[in-house]
């Protein structure tokens, strides 16, 4: 399988209360459990990313459920607004447990 | 494309049984906002953001999608507003349906239809 790998866009520096922008995307083919083997006819597995969270510097701040609707390579954007600077940790639970993760610094004047 | 039954779709009583249940009752239409293509070329991948003032979570369902549920965006104090983004699957040309959860309590309903050219579930 594809290496699942975490991207995410987050500004350096951002201005206290204002509005900040997060982009996030993490590779993952989001296996529906719907979907059959063209060749043996048996269902594929689901496996998919089922949470996702953004915490700052330890608090949750955004978080969503996925369900299998949720597209290939899970996207989401959403806007934050801080009062300090601090590091944003995102991360992704599989239904197989794994979690991935990725952290960003963000200074805040 | 390694599909090769559909399942049966979620019929729109299932859909407005999972808003109910969300809801705890039959949510006020309006003060919701979807916004998503007005035709998706590919299924497999449709952009859609919602937003409600004043929401702590928006769910978003698909009543054509062999199960309705897609997604749930929670919102915090942090949150600059209660706006999200992000992409989905659509098996063919339906109602997105969006339930926002007021932080006084109430909550909050909105639909809106995608008309998909190539399903999302490889149909």
């Amino acid at each position: 399988m594809a290496k699942i790998k975490p991207r995410v866009k987050v500004p350096k520096k951002a201005k206290a209360g204002e509005a900040v922008t997060i982009k996030t995307l993490i590779s993952h083919p989001m296996e529906s459990g719907q979907r059959k083997d063209r060749k043996t006819g048996e269902l594929i597995p689901r496996k998919i990313i089922n949470k996702f969270v953004a915490k700052y510097n330890g608090t949750d701040v955004f978080w969503m459920d996925m369900e299998p609707a949720i597209a290939a390579n899970p996207y989401v954007e959403f806007s934050v607004k801080l009062s300090e600077s601090g590091t944003i940790r995102f991360e992704w639970t599989d239904d197989d447990g794994s979690v991935y993760d990725i952290e960003k610094k963000i200074t805040v004047a | 494309v390694g599909l090769i039954r559909m399942p049966a779709h979620a019929s729109e009583e299932a859909t407005m049984a999972a808003v109910k249940e969300y809801a705890g009752g039959m949510p006020e239409t309006g003060g919701v906002e979807i916004g998503a293509p007005e035709i998706a070329e590919n299924g497999n991948t449709v952009p859609i953001e919602v937003s409600a003032d004043g929401a702590t979570e928006i769910m978003i369902l698909a009543a054509g999608n062999p199960n309705p549920g897609v997604g749930t965006f929670h919102f915090t104090e942090m949150s600059a507003e209660s706006r999200a983004s992000t992409r989905i699957r659509l098996a063919g040309t339906q109602d997105i349906v969006a339930v926002a959860k007021m932080a006084d309590g109430s909550t909050k309903m909105a639909r809106r239809e995608v008309k998909v050219t190539i399903g999302g579930c490889g149909g």
